[in-house]
């Protein structure tokens, strides 16, 4: 009798499990069949002449995506330098304020601008910098782009900070250290790893964000480096030669959405690396 | 030969309505070691955390009356001026993580941003693990982080760290209550040997090392000093009922 229900018992762990393994699967086999069609799709397209030349116009052959690439790296670093002054201080200030009103009022604020569509937050700044100034600009792309970015800032350096043991700051300011350099010269050090790993996330998060550019950095044929002109980017040129009729430009869009992805991919697997490698032990 | 360094008068501190200590009268001998005991949650730590104005960054945390360090009432002067005057070590070891030893030595100037020739960096350095009586066992290998010396060695490194800024009084917070016998000692002769420049309080849970090193004991009792006097007389003749009940282990 008991036999019988420990073995009844069993195979519904069993099958459990079963169920559980075999639903990961069909969860993860579309996502590697994805990377492995994209890198399959675009490979054949990278070679030296598409990561170093202009597009050309419709009909001439060849063409690359440097305006591009270069437009790309310039958004996301002026966007990274808008969002971590604010999202350092912002996850500083929570980590070390008791949960009052304006903290809890702070924390919404950053939950629901995580679950804001990235379009809105374009339209936005389309209204507030775009329209005002008459200009689409690369500017604006990277303002649009840091507010995406916050959250993950934001969220990373206050779960960071808050493991910073409490005995290292009493160590400090009992050497007569003010708080500000307190916090800026052994709370902030000793977190650094998991600021880092928040704002290399945060770029990886809007690496291929397409929707708030499409209103505000609007893209550009030509080479710039103007971030107060329109520029190109990785996301919106995929976007234009994907719904182009021109066969040659689809082999274009797959090659640039072969280096958006991996990108994306390298910028995850540093924060894997850092994570484990930079830890600082406490 | 014997002067006040510090000195309370009708001193109090408060959590919110949590009344800690009460009306504390207490003077401090210059050079001398002073043993802070009484039994747990009776208000040791709040007080020696008042004398370098910590007990103040709690968020509901309150005070009145005064502390005078050399005649100044404290709560009149800048509380980070105060605190590079007053060293403070802590009952767990708290060196700098991210730091060598030698950084952690110069933390209290290179954090302030002072300003130091390379050679007086190494001379504070030197003088200070000296005084802590850790230079022979690290002087290797100064520039590993501090978090990799035994339990022992990082207390001396921060007794170190508080040295390297000439404190004029050094607090320890039971500083010896998570360590090996061993190191226990060897802290114990460094602290004997220090009261030669500065002047130390130290709370101790432990009778026989209050007795072995210090030269004066405060007893306090929920929150008020119920006797205070040279270390041997309050061991051998105390007056107090408490105290005589602590000392001979009836509670604690
Ligand atoms: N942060 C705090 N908030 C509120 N009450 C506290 C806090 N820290 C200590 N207390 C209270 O103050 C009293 C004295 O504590 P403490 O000075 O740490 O005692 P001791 O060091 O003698 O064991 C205790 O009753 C304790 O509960
Ligand atoms: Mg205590």
């Amino acid at each position: 009798m008991m036999k019988e229900r420990l073995r009844f018992r069993e195979t519904r762990n069993m099958i459990f499990k079963f169920f559980i393994i075999v639903c990961t699967l069909i969860s993860i086999i579309p996502l590697v069949l994805l990377i492995v069609y994209i890198f399959r799709q675009g490979i054949s397209v990278i070679n030296w002449h598409f990561l170093t030349s202009l597009p050309k116009p419709v009909g001439e052959a060849g063409g690359g995506i440097l305006n591009a690439l270069i437009g790309s790296l310039l958004i996301i670093l002026v966007a990274t330098m808008i969002a971590v002054p604010f999202g350092v201080s912002m996850g500083m200030y929570f980590s070390e304020s008791s949960p009052n009103w304006v903290y809890k009022i702070a924390h919404l604020c950053v939950d629901v601008l995580q679950g804001i569509p990235s379009i809105v937050i374009g339209i936005i700044i389309y209204i507030w910098l775009v329209k005002p100034f008459g200009q689409f600009s690369a500017f604006s792309g990277s303002v649009a782009l840091s507010f995406m970015m916050l959250p993950s800032i934001i969220k990373s350096t206050e779960e960071t900070l808050k493991l910073v043991p409490h005995s290292l700051k009493e160590a400090s300011l009992s050497l007569g250290v003010p708080y500000y350099k307190t916090m800026l010269r052994v709370i902030m050090p000793a977190g650094i790893s998991g600021i880092l790993n928040g704002i290399i996330l945060g770029v990886a998060r809007v690496a291929g964000e397409t929707a708030p550019l499409l209103f505000t950095a609007f893209g550009n044929p030509f080479m710039s480096f103007n971030i107060f002109k329109p520029i190109a980017s990785l996301p919106l040129i995929i976007f234009n030669y994907a719904i182009s009729p021109y066969e040659d430009w689809h082999r274009l869009a797959w090659g640039a959405s072969f280096i958006l992805v991996s990108m994306v991919l390298i910028l995850n697997i540093i924060t894997k690396v850092t994570e484990t490698r930079w830890k600082v032990q406490f | 030969m014997e002067s006040t360094i510090l000195r309370t008068e009708d001193f109090n501190a408060s959590f919110g309505t949590t009344h800690v200590l009460k009306n504390l009268n207490i003077k401090i001998q210059r050079k001398k070691i002073t043993a802070i005991m009484g039994p747990s949650g009776c208000g040791k730590s709040t007080f020696i955390r008042c004398i370098n104005r910590m007990h103040e960054l709690n968020s509901n945390a309150t005070t009145k009356g005064k502390i005078y360090l050399d005649g100044q009432n404290i709560y009149e002067q800048n509380p980070t001026i105060l605190r590079r005057k007053i060293g403070m070590v802590f009952q767990n070891p708290n060196p700098f993580n991210t730091m060598s030893i030698y950084q952690n030595v110069l933390a209290g100037y290179t954090l302030n941003s002072y300003k130091l020739t390379r050679t007086k960096k190494d001379e504070i350095v030197e003088e200070s693990l000296k005084n802590a009586a850790l230079w022979d066992e690290v002087k290797n290998t100064l520039h590993k982080k501090g978090t990799f010396l035994s339990g022992g060695q990082q207390q001396r490194l921060c007794i170190a760290r508080s040295l390297a800024m000439k404190p004029e009084i050094i607090l320890l917070d039971e500083p010896t209550s998570a360590l090996d016998p061993i190191s226990t000692s060897k802290i114990e002769e460094l602290l004997y040997g220090l009261k030669r420049i500065y002047t130390i309080i130290i709370v101790t849970h432990n009778i026989q090392q209050a007795g072995r090193i210090s030269d004066y004991t405060a007893f306090f009792y929920l929150g008020e000093l119920t006797e205070m006097d040279e270390t041997k007389t309050i061991f051998t003749n105390p007056k107090n009922i408490q105290t005589q009940n602590y000392i001979t282990g009836r509670f604690g």
